[in-house]
């Protein structure tokens, strides 16, 4: 398969780059890794007229200590997170969850701001972003705005960047000391979530003090669950104590149906989950 | 068309590619390095794994474009000058890790990949990192046992 003709063009700077996208409007596909993008050019569900490649922009490739929170700029490979050991001291939820998106090939080119980008909510990223408060830095011609998780995801591959913008980092609060696991339940290793939950904790005492609940394939955008995280709260981190919250994680919930499942399967399916990735947290 | 330079299996080459050209088809109909072959066509099968600034790729899953100014490693370019196979390749042919041969040249490149990064791996590491590699004969249990003798070479020889 072969991708339908484009233009490509490599800018160095990030203002290079927003010109770009300025003159070619709607033409114009922003791409880092490439590693959605590219099989979704092959099989020509898209056939942009340029293609913006923004992984030879050398600032944008850091993983740096903000203080409070850590920065991952948008060329920042998953293979460069999995090496960074910032990520794995402060952000161990996204590390772990890092180390099941597709498989090493897919890791060495692909980045973690390019998958929040496209917002498949199947996508390994999206639900430990929002457990971690993660906030994205977005810049357009009119200048930088900084939005939360909450409200960059929008619906299907659709976020808050808008036409013209790009995401340029992910900034995400250390959660130091914080247990956390992510369980992805799959049939082959290497694919997409059936259903994918992201959980961190911090326990104190044996009790839960904190806790905060991502799903990953649960509904059009990744979710997250605030009525299980509040009900965990004070709660010892035990199967007995923790297990009737955690099969509720489902209800209000919108899941897909597919030849890998039924949407009541997903629900029932992604308490299963949560219960086992709260007491992985928790060190249970 | 866009020029690139790309440095591969050693060799320099300047040359005119369209921006929509995948690197497994310039390597293969520019460069006629037939050994990295198309798989699945869809990122799937690892079949076409090749070494870009020495990590693992799938090479349909990259442009042409995007490798310039880069090297390129392809299974062609592993045995040393004199024809002397590399230990992953010798384990390869050791365990009679093939059947039909066609995933052989990805699963050399992953497990060369692999190994570098990991010279001591567990069966599971050998396992989960070779998950993007797909062999349809499901010769799967010899595979794991090439890439482990060949840790093992590889530990002798540091010995």
């Amino acid at each position: 398969m072969i991708p339908a003709q484009f233009d490509y063009v490599a800018p160095a700077t990030v203002e290079e780059a927003l010109a770009l996208l300025a003159e070619h409007g709607d033409e114009a596909k922003v791409m880092a890794g490439g590693q959605s993008l590219l099989p979704v050019l092959r099989m020509r569900l898209n056939a942009p007229g340029v293609v913006v490649d923004i992984s030879r922009i050398e600032e944008l490739r850091s993983i740096t200590d903000d203080g409070d929170a850590i920065r991952i700029g948008a060329g920042a490979t998953y293979q460069d997170v999995l090496d960074s050991d910032l990520v794995r001291e402060h952000l161990t939820l996204l590390h772990q969850a890092v180390a099941e998106v597709a498989d090493p090939q897919i890791r060495h080119r692909g980045t973690v701001c390019g998958a929040l980008a496209h917002a498949d909510p199947a996508g390994d990223v999206g639900a430990p972003a929002l457990a971690l408060d993660a906030q994205m830095v977005i810049r357009g011609s009119e200048g930088e705005r900084t939005v939360p998780g909450s409200e960059f995801f929008v619906d299907l591959f659709e976020t808050a960047v808008g036409e013209g913008e790009l995401l340029t980092a992910v900034v995400i609060p250390k959660h130091t000391g914080w247990g956390s696991h992510y369980e992805k339940f799959v049939r082959v290793s290497h694919q997409w979530a059936i259903v994918g939950v992201a959980v961190t904790v911090r326990v104190e005492g044996g009790t839960i003090a904190e806790a905060k609940v991502g799903l990953t394939n649960m509904g059009s955008t990744p979710l997250r669950a605030p009525a299980v995280e509040a009900a965990l709260v004070g709660q010892p981190a035990s199967e007995e104590a923790i297990g009737a919250i955690c099969a509720q994680v489902g209800e209000g919930t919108d899941p897909p149906s597919d030849l890998n499942g039924q949407a009541d399967y997903r629900r029932h399916v992604a308490g299963v989950l949560t219960r086992r990735a709260v007491l992985a947290a928790a060190g249970a | 068309m866009s020029k690139i330079s790309v440095k591969v299996d050693g060799v320099t080459y300047e040359d005119e590619v369209e921006p929509r050209t995948l690197l497994v088809h310039y390597l293969r109909e520019q460069l006629g390095k037939t050994g990295t072959v198309v798989g699945c066509d869809t990122s799937n099968c690892g079949a076409c794994t090749v070494h870009l600034d020495g990590r693992s790729v799938k090479s349909c899953n990259v442009l042409a474009v995007q490798a310039d100014g880069h090297e390129v490693t392809t299974i062609e370019g592993l045995a040393g000058a004199d024809g002397a196979l590399t230990p992953v390749q010798e384990a390869f042919r050791d365990c009679h890790a093939l059947q039909c041969g066609y995933c052989t040249p990805g699963m050399i490149m992953q497990a060369t990949d692999l190994l570098a990064e990991n010279p001591d791996p567990t069966e599971e590491d050998v396992r989960l990192g070779m998950e993007g590699n797909l062999c349809r004969c499901t010769g799967y249990h010899n595979i794991v046992k090439a890439v482990l003798q060949a840790a093992g070479a590889r530990a002798g020889e540091h010995a």
